[in-house]
């Protein structure tokens, strides 16, 4: 008795789904059988563990019906991981097939055998791979070719012992195009994850047999081979030349994918042709890349992106073609956002005219993000070409006097700047100080302080409206407070009589009552200043000094990244705007790696959604913290399971705490760095974090500063940047801001 | 490259769960499903966690994600996607969650052949339709049971085709009757401001063959490309090279010549023969396929005029007197012209006036819908409306998004486009009829005002 109820409770169910296929898979008739195995296939996408019928599937598997078969191979790709032993059982079927007289027969054993990742199926491939790789069929040949890059992924000494890598190189003579296209991509991949075996050395023979198949194979293998010649580097002039003229008439391919590798290939050759041929070559370049405008809008997407790069690197490849980039009314948002950047960036004085109505045009809509970067343009405009700046700054003007709020208080942030590159606009300023009780943001009462501290000596109750400031001192947002600080001191230098309480007041306000040591400090700089006696001037030459004009507004990434980049033509990096290393994981990080990479991938998240991007630049209030916090839940969410694979178990040789042992992949790391922070890890974030952050706006500062911002260099605009927002914001933040804070400071006493 | 490709439905169950390479695992769906299904913020088709970047298209009732862990080229993997959509249209003639469910296994079959390690195969309908069909029973080929002589060549005959140099044709296609039809249709995109100027005006056209067409055609295609025109005439002999062969004079514009900004051709067309000088020759596949696809930007004739005011009487009434006047031959005539008058949110009521054509308010869409069936070239009609708006709590403007437009006109092309000629030669030696339509359609015809 007992033994038996142990048996019964080690059988398998009786009844239940599992009971049911089983049975199905089991039947005699092979029409319920081929049911039962949709039926698995079926319960293995909804993510049900069905890995205990592999063997009652597994026999299905000799079976002469090819869609059985293919059914069949799905499963045992999926559960071979499982049942490691059981899959020697599918060895037999598996050569046998690789023989078939059927090419799509023989073709499809040879693809499964590679994706089914099981030590003992790797030592019987040996043989069929030798055999298809020199296969009658083209079919089988070039499925073949893919094959040994999924083998040399499982075992790279198998197949450099057995010269797979020699035969996939010859293979790129082939007579076919489609197995020279996918012998190339073998190598290509093969070469990338192991340069050391030099798997794809395009030579003068190769490079010949590349360009024949080019204009014959699929167009993903066209893309394929694109990418390669983009990479390859010519011996000499005459070579470039001949590498162009062949790829350009891709451009006239439909499909977007190549004729974006088409003129990566082009763009990179060209530097090594004369320059004559590459203004043509550049100019044939044009019209393809409007038409990527016009398609799909995530391919439009990628196409803008890859866009912004190009024109950073030539500014006037498309200046005649600004019409095209015009918003359209449904157009989603990033790529709407995308247009306003590169519609800037080809603004000249020519289409000014133009592009200055239409950005008013979207200056009246109603999506607000829309909107503010809309109005954020015209100032970039203005700062870009200077006889436009009266165009833009009366448009600013009408914007200003539609009262929508939001609307005004961008503008106020973009005149700042304005002043910034040309202070003869003083004219405006009443205007401006009449919004002066609707600005609620920190960003734009800073702005409007920090005009009237600028201008201190022409604005006749320039005490009266920094008194009000002073008066709710307590109240602003740190970086309001910053600016209120040094406009009064700014306008007690310019009119001593008139600020002379006023001054003692604020500081008094900010070394006594002020928590935040950044106000503090710099309050005590300003004080020891004033009540320097040695040199009466030095506050005057210190604060009041003449500030160079800034430049532009409009942000670039810095050359050395730009051509890096432009090596990435068409692939995430591009759309990123970053270097690839950022944000793929190679799952073999050591432990500052893998931190790094954690910050890193925080901040593409903030990159990524517009929104976060925009708090994160502009620091709009409590949006930047809500994201920052959303970010830390996104990867908590991510994959604490066991699901690893086998191969990312190996530890990071020096982790240092449990949790970074813990990782093999880098995700996993920065759900605690993240979620708990405020403990010592964050703080070693921190210094990265800048880091970033400084890569990002170095490039726009207009002065020797470098490495700051250049809203933050001139004018002790500390932290305009970060968040300041009432509420707490996470802990990793606030130390970030506030370490950014101490440096501007500093900095803006100069 | 691509790691997996996974399929949801709106609720973000996965449809399709199918990876290619080890690292994409099955608890990536769960990651998709969290962040970009159930994300009603998400403002980017492109989202990198972790390592993992998931790319993803929305079609119909299903979102299409494809997941990568390397730097794999954006553009491939949108366009891949796209097609692999149009791949599921022309199979399903619908790709929407129902067909994905009853056809799951055609699906991963489909995968399977066009994703290999990853890398995108060879992915032509008419091709892929060769070997794999949608019933289970059919023909011998997929049955290795009795490797029949026949069978046997037919199979490698698909395998070479489906990576020949022409993948795109059977050699063997015969017709009693040899015809190429060629429809020319073109989408005019215009966006006009409110002061009347024309923003932008341009036309995405395509040329849709349907070659019904004996063995290995080679066909050479003449259009009146500025381009192509200046070089015959810098010839010595210009000649009147290609009569037009199936074409009527249609537009005035047939004695000029059109400049197209940039062409994209089918993967038919020898580009390095276009390149070289211009012409336009291939050898097409069976049946319909898109030639060409090309835009033009100077010169449109634009087919319609609008002419809106609008005017928001205080915050409960808005009024509209629109009017329309057709800008082409009084032979031609337009079907199926469409406005759509935006109306606010609040909207509550509406009357209308029109003095020719049905329109009516559909709350639905928010906008005055005016049809008119048969529009005749030359003429003008006008539409008063006013409408009466409910009060509402909400303080938000009405964006005032810009009216719209749709029609159809045939015999008629915006760019001036016209087929000069198209040459069929065949060892055969047949010959051939064909014909060639013009159509012009509305794009996003968008009137601000």
């Amino acid at each position: 008795m007992a033994m038996n109820r142990v048996r019964n409770a080690f059988a398998p169910p009786r009844k239940g789904e599992t009971f049911e296929l089983r049975a199905g898979l089991v039947s005699q008739y092979a029409y319920e059988r081929k049911e039962a195995i949709q039926k698995t296939i079926m319960a293995m996408t909804l993510g049900k563990d069905v890995s205990a019928l592999f063997p009652d599937v597994l026999k299905n598997i000799a079976t002469p019906d090819l869609d059985q078969k293919k059914l069949v191979y799905l499963y045992l790709m999926n559960y071979a991981k499982s049942h490691p032993d059981l899959c020697i059982l599918a060895v037999n079927t598996f050569v046998q097939d690789s023989e078939d007289p059927n090419p799509l027969v023989r073709a499809l054993a040879i693809r499964t055998m590679g994706c089914i990742r099981v030590d003992k199926m790797i030592d019987y491939m040996e043989d069929p791979l030798r055999k298809t790789l020199r296969d009658e069929s083209p079919y089988v040949r070039k499925t073949a070719a893919i094959c040994v890059a999924k083998l040399f992924d499982l075992n790279p000494t198998m197949c450099i012992d057995n010269g797979f890598l020699e035969a996939l190189q010859e293979m790129i003579g082939d007579p076919n195009p489609m197995v020279v296209a996918n012998s190339v991509q073998a190598l290509a991949e093969i070469n990338e994850s192991a340069p050391e075996t030099k798997a794809l050395q395009v030579n003068n023979n190769s490079l010949k047999k590349m360009l024949m198949a080019l204009n014959e194979c699929t167009e993903w293998g066209r893309v394929t081979i694109l990418t390669v010649l983009a990479e390859y580097k010519s011996a000499d002039m005459k070579e470039a030349e001949h590498i162009c003229e062949r790829v350009v008439p891709q451009f006239q391919h439909v499909n977007s994918s190549v004729v974006l590798s088409a003129v990566k290939a082009v763009f990179l050759h060209m530097r090594y042709i004369n320059a004559e041929t590459a203004k043509s070559y550049l100019k044939k370049m044009a019209p393809p890349l409007v038409t990527l405008v016009s398609s799909a809008p995530e391919v439009q997407y990628v196409a803008l992106r890859n866009i912004d790069l190009l024109l950073q690197k030539q500014p006037d490849i498309l200046s005649k073609e600004l019409r095209v980039f015009f918003c359209k009314y449904n157009d989603p948002p990033y790529v709407k956002f995308q247009k306003l950047e590169i519609m800037v960036r080809i603004a000249n004085e020519s289409n000014v005219d133009q592009l200055l109505a239409e950005l008013k045009e979207y200056a009246l809509e109603v999506d607000m993000d829309f909107v503010r970067r809309a109005v954020k343009a015209i100032g970039q405009v203005a700062i870009k070409i200077e006889s436009a700046s009266e165009r833009c700054v009366n448009a600013l003007l009408d914007l200003i006097n539609s009262k929508v709020n939001y609307v005004v208080q961008e503008v106020i942030v973009i005149i700042k700047d304005i002043f910034r590159k040309y202070p003869g606009y003083e004219g405006i300023i009443p205007t401006l100080c009449k919004c002066i009780d609707e600005l609620d943001e920190p960003n734009a009462r800073a702005s409007l302080i920090w005009i009237v501290g600028e201008y201190a000596e022409k604005i006749s109750n320039a005490g009266d409206i920094l008194a009000g400031f002073v008066d709710g001192f307590s109240e602003e947002f740190s970086q309001t407070q910053l600016q209120i600080l040094t406009a009064v001191v700014k306008l007690f230098l310019k009119r001593p009589q008139a600020a002379q309480g006023l001054v003692q007041k604020v500081l008094q306000a900010a070394t006594a009552d002020c928590d935040n040591p950044d106000i503090r400090d710099r309050a005590f700089v300003y004080w020891r200043l004033l009540s320097n006696t040695t040199d009466q001037n030095a506050p005057k030459n210190i604060i009041l000094s003449e500030k160079p004009p800034i430049t532009t507004t409009i942000k670039s990434l810095p050359p050395a990244l730009l051509d890096r980049l432009l090596l990435e033509l068409s692939t995430l990096a591009s759309v990123y705007h970053k270097p690839p290393e950022q944000f793929v994981g190679q799952g073999r990080f050591g432990a500052d790696a893998v931190q790094q990479a954690a910050i890193e991938e925080q901040m593409q998240n903030a990159r990524e959604n517009p929104i976060a991007a925009v708090a994160a630049a502009q620091a709009a209030g409590g949006q930047a913290p809500q994201e920052v916090q959303n970010n830390a839940e996104n990867l908590l969410d991510i994959d604490f399971d066991g699901a690893a694979p086998a191969s990312t178990a190996e530890k990071p040789l020096n982790g240092m705490t449990g949790l970074e042992g813990l990782a093999g992949t880098p995700q996993r790391v920065e759900s605690p760095a993240v979620g708990t922070s405020s403990q010592p890890p964050a703080n070693n974030n921190l210094d990265d974090l800048l880091g970033v952050f400084g890569n990002g706006n170095a490039t726009t500062s207009s002065s020797g500063f470098g490495g700051m911002s250049d809203n933050d260099i001139m004018n002790g605009f500390a932290s305009m940047d970060l968040s300041g927002s009432q509420q707490p914001p996470p802990p990793q933040q606030q130390l970030q801001g506030a370490s950014k804070k101490t440096n501007e400071d500093l900095l803006s006493l100069f | 490259m691509l790691s997996g490709i996974l399929v949801f439905n709106q609720k973000g169950e996965n449809l399709i769960f199918r990876a290619f390479r080890p690292d994409c695992r099955p608890r990536l769906a769960d990651i998709f499903r969290i962040q970009v299904i159930s994300n009603p913020q998400v403002r980017s088709p492109i989202l990198t966690l972790g390592s993992t970047t998931f790319s993803h298209v929305k079609h119909e009732n299903i979102y299409i994600s494809a997941v990568t862990k390397s730097n794999a080229n954006a553009a491939i993997v949108f366009e891949f996607l796209y097609r692999f959509i149009s791949l599921g249209k022309g199979y399903f003639s619908k790709f929407d969650e129902e067909a994905v469910k009853n056809n799951f296994v055609l699906i991963y079959e489909l995968l399977d052949e066009i994703l290999d390690f990853g890398y995108p195969q060879n992915t032509d309908v008419d091709v892929l339709k060769l070997y794999i069909t949608p019933d289970n029973i059919s023909s011998a080929i997929r049955s290795t049971s009795q490797p029949t002589s026949q069978a046997l060549a037919d199979t490698s005959r698909i395998t070479s085709q489906a990576t020949g140099a022409q993948s795109w044709r059977r050699g063997d296609i015969k017709y009693r009757k040899n015809e190429a039809f060629v429809d020319v249709i073109e989408d005019v995109n215009l966006l006009m401001s409110a002061t009347g100027t024309i923003l932008r005006a341009d036309v995405s056209g395509h040329i849709v063959m349907r070659a019904y067409l004996t063995g290995t055609p080679e066909c050479k295609f003449g259009l009146n490309d500025q381009l192509l025109l200046n070089q015959s005439a810098d010839a010595p002999n210009p000649g009147i090279t290609g009569n037009v062969d199936g074409s009527r004079k249609a537009t005035k514009a047939a004695a000029g010549s059109v400049e197209l900004e940039d062409c994209q051709f089918h993967q038919c067309v020898q580009l390095s023969k276009f390149d070289a000088d211009r012409t336009i020759s291939f050898i097409p596949p069976d049946g319909e396929f898109e030639l060409m696809r090309y835009r033009a930007t100077s010169n449109i004739n634009l087919p319609f005029r609008v002419h809106a005011i609008v005017r928001e009487l205080g915050t409960t009434r808005v009024e509209y007197s629109i009017a329309i006047k057709s800008n082409f031959g009084p032979k031609l005539f337009a079907t199926n012209v469409t406005i759509r008058i935006p109306t606010p949110l609040n909207t509550a009521s509406t009357t209308i006036r029109t003095t020719q054509g049905k329109a009516k308010y559909e709350p639905s869409e928010n906008c005055i819908v005016w049809k008119i069936s048969r529009f005749a070239g030359g003429s003008e009609y006008v539409c008063s409306a006013e409408a009466q708006l409910g009060s509402t709590t909400s303080q938000k403007v009405w964006s005032r998004p810009p009216l719209s437009l749709g029609f159809s006109l045939l015999m008629f092309t915006s760019s001036g486009l016209l087929v000069r000629y198209l040459k069929v030669f065949e060892k055969g030696g047949y010959s051939s009829v064909k014909w060639v339509r013009y159509m012009t359609r509305a794009g996003s015809y968008e009137i601000r005002f």
